[in-house]
């Protein structure tokens, strides 16, 4: 596929760009050539560190759009419906939601397999659905409930999905990215044609321990991709006060480094299709997500202290990634209203099933509560609380 | 570490009505205290003889995180070698309002915004503390701190030792720790247990406004490095305090409630977990004795010794984990020095040794709740006096 697409830029579609072709207020040209059910469109140019960018011509078909679609949209709905549950009450401790973020995730499940690893920060709900969970799994997981994907012991930042090789979920910010070099490693190891993926926010770039890992990745040839979900935003703290060069694609330093508008599912794909290929053969590379996060940190922070109203609403007005590929789906002809609003009803369905589902179903008991600490159960007895009491840890069968 | 005698040389500099332990107590000069603020020369602003105000001391109430926040203003006020650092502690005004508004008196420099790296800003502290400065490193949870733990250990603990005395590391780590409301298992973490062992620290737990207040002063005015645990669900708990000159010895426990049946040992949360389980004990006739610990380490020898004389049953309970906790060592110190003075092996109340999960009866079960504390009296005092056992 990367193959066609650097052999894909016609040069009928740049002269259409330079004729003066509708672009929105940031530059950004819409969809340029449709054929039959194809359509190729132009993304944002990539900014590149020490390697040659990918073409910014993409191509994807009425199928692919439409998946990419809903899939967004459905990851939006479940945010939503998040905060509200939040707010009543039913989801307690922290709670990180992904909405205006939801592109990148679509667009590398797009482009990776599951056969591929990821890694990612506490801001995991949408990754979670993205590798195979569903969204039934994580409402009841925020919930609490037996039924969640962590049964209920792990909550809103600890989300992990072995079989489909989604490795969490990750409570503290930055540590991730080790692991997800650990990831890479077990895939040099076994020689299995697979990449690791760690995703880390803007925030979490400043940690040494990343830095440590780009350096091993790189000494070994790693077949690592890292990628750096840049909102802007460390919690309250914009990058500009708290990174010396937020260009977060260069801090590898001696690795390359992509920047990608993060809010384009199509850019996002062309960007990590292209990093898998060049982790597979010539070593590790950090892609950078130029996205924005709509609610604040958490749901602890109302978001509006450190940025204005005016900034979050220019975004979502002028780059949200749900309405970009409405526009192309509309603009190319490709769907009409109809079908894309049956789709989100849809959605909301689902995700409204899954509330229900989760509201009905029971809360971990005491049985689960010493389960899982050694794989082994070691036949072990733990003291309870208060000296009198005893709990075994059951022997865990696989 | 503990101490059972006085260390030769310690005076109690600030008489006895700073920083003074209930009427009833047993007036022995405290291990180690502070040196008056009129007898240190220390450059800067401020009135250093605030005597005509220490009678007229201000007395409101508070929430902790206002009284902590107090402090900390008053104390940069009166030493402009006093800073914080840490995540979103300055424009955002910390993620526990604790820091709230300073910056825009203090400015940017003291009310240091750092980027995301605990290993990178705890090491920069102990740093600036050697050159003479006064950092507060706050860690947004206690548990991130782990990423510093060997900054903590290495360098803020053992530098005055190794330098043979040369270089003082007279900062004050501090932060929320403990278990909230369903933060999940990386979240709700008790790292007492972990800085216990690292010699040349001081811990202090803080559990009432007034106390917050008192001890952080102190703490920041200490020259010894000092790990000061908040607890997430207390930073709204009200409480009286006390003016800008009031402070507390950070070696010293606190009695919270007087009594013969048996010591209570407690500390942060757990202090109104076990005033909760008071209040049933006290319906039922027993008369325990509740002693909030305040110095983890080193231990309040003196006060603890007294107790379990006076009573000679011990309870701890505590919110670390049952392996290793603070109740372990203490345990152990009680043990160890008392062994004749107790008619019950002591008992202790700890969090099991499990992941503490997100669901919240599981939460729930694995931290000492008030019935269990009714329980173990029960079981350690047997029948009230007086009352037959029911």
């Amino acid at each position: 596929m990367l193959g066609a697409l650097s052999k894909a830029s016609s040069s009928a579609v740049r002269a259409r760009l330079s004729s003066g072709a509708p672009r929105d207020i940031l530059g950004r040209a819409f969809a340029a050539k449709v054929d039959g059910d194809t359509l190729s469109v132009e993304v944002n140019p990539f900014t590149a560190h020490k390697v040659e960018p990918p073409s910014t011509t993409v191509t994807a078909t009425k199928d692919e759009l439409i998946k990419y679609f809903r899939e967004m949209y459905l990851i939006r709905r479940m945010e939503i419906s998040a905060d509200m549950l939040y707010k009543a009450k039913q989801i307690r401790g922290f709670c990180h939601l992904y909405d205006g973020q939801e592109a990148i995730s679509v667009g590398m499940e797009a482009a990776l397999t599951y056969k591929d690893s990821i890694i990612t920060s506490y801001r995991d709900h949408a990754t979670h659905v993205g590798r195979g969970g569903t969204v039934a799994e994580v409402i009841a997981e925020l919930m609490g409930r037996r039924t969640g994907a962590s049964m209920g012991k792990g909550g809103s930042m600890h989300m992990y999905k072995r079989e489909h090789n989604f490795y969490g979920g990750q409570g503290i910010v930055g540590a991730q990215v080790p692991l997800g070099a650990g990831l890479a490693l077990g895939h040099q190891y076994l020689d299995d044609g697979s990449v690791g993926v760690a995703i880390y926010g803007d925030g979490a770039a400043n940690q040494g321990q990343i830095f440590e890992a780009f350096n091993m990745a790189s000494l070994w040839n790693l077949p690592a991709i890292f990628v750096c979900e840049n909102n802007h935003y460390g919690m309250g703290t914009a990058e500009w006060r708290s990174a010396k060069s937020p260009a977060y694609f260069s801090r590898g330093d001696y690795m390359p480094g992509l920047k990608v508008d993060g809010m384009d599912v199509l850019a996002v794909r062309a960007a990590v299709a292209f990093a898998k290929q060049h982790a597979l053969a010539e070593g590790p590379i950090v892609l950078e997500m130029d996205t924005y996060r709509y609610h604040g940190h958490s749901m602890s922070d109302p978001g509006s202290t450190y940025r204005t109203r005016d900034e979050v609403s220019n975004i979502r007005q002028h780059r949200d990634p749900i309405e970009h590929v409405r526009k192309l789906l509309l603009d190319a002809g490709l769907a009409e209203v109809a079908e894309l609003k049956a789709l989100e009803k849809e959605a909301k369905k689902e995700v409204d099933a899954a509330i229900e589902a989760a509201k009905a179903a029971d809360f971990p008991g005491q049985d689960v509560l010493a389960a899982h600490i050694y794989k082994e159960g070691l036949g072990m007895q733990l003291r309870g609380v208060d000296r009198m009491s005893w709990l075994t840890a059951p022997k865990q069968e696989d | 570490m503990y101490f059972s005698k006085v260390m030769s040389g310690c005076v109690d500099l600030r008489g006895p009505r700073a920083g003074a332990p209930p009427a009833s107590y047993d007036p022995l000069p405290p291990i180690w205290t502070h040196p008056d603020p009129q007898s240190v020369t220390r450059a800067g602003p401020g009135p250093l003889n605030r005597a005509s105000t220490r009678t007229a001391a201000a007395k409101k109430e508070l929430m902790m995180w206002e009284s902590l926040r107090e402090a900390l203003d008053e104390e940069m006020e009166r030493d402009p070698t006093v800073c914080l650092m840490g995540e979103d502690v300055g424009h955002y005004g910390g993620s526990y309002k604790v820091s709230y508004g300073l910056h825009k008196k203090y400015g940017d420099m003291r009310l240091l915004d750092t980027p995301i790296c605990e290993n990178g800003f705890m090491g920069m502290g102990v740093g600036a503390a050697m050159t003479g400065l006064r950092p507060i490193v706050e860690g947004m949870n206690m548990g991130f701190l782990l990423l510093a733990f060997n900054q903590i250990s290495n360098n803020c603990g053992m530098l005055h030792y190794t330098s043979g005395g040369q270089f003082k590391v007279p900062m004050v780590i501090r932060g929320p720790g403990g278990v909230g409301r369903q933060l999940g298992a990386e979240h709700s973490q008790r790292l007492e247990s972990y800085f216990q062992s690292i010699p040349g620290v001081q811990l202090v737990a803080v559990s009432t406004a007034k106390n917050a207040k008192a001890l952080l002063k102190a703490a920041i005015r200490s020259d010894n490095p000092i790990i000061f645990f908040e607890h997430v669900l207390l930073y709204n708990v009200k409480g009286e305090v006390e003016g800008p000159e009031y402070t507390q010895c950070l070696e010293r426990a606190e009695i919270v409630r007087e009594g013969t049946d048996v010591s209570i040992f407690c500390y942060s949360r757990m202090r109104y977990v076990v005033m909760q389980a008071v209040k049933q004990l006290e319906k039922e006739g027993y008369n325990p004795e509740v002693v909030d610990l305040i110095s983890l380490k080193p231990f309040d020898m003196q006060t603890i010794s007294r107790s379990v004389k006076k009573t000679r049953r011990a309870i701890i309970v505590e919110e670390c984990m049952k392996t290793g906790g603070i109740g372990a060592s203490l345990s152990a110190v009680i043990h160890e020095s008392l062994f004749n003075d107790l008619d019950h092996e002591v008992v202790r109340l700890s969090s099991q040794d499990v992941p503490t999960a997100y669901a919240y009866e599981l939460e729930a079960a694995t931290i000492v709740q008030p019935e269990k504390v009714v329980a173990a009296v029960h079981r350690v005092v047997g029948a009230p006096a007086g009352v037959a056992y029911a």
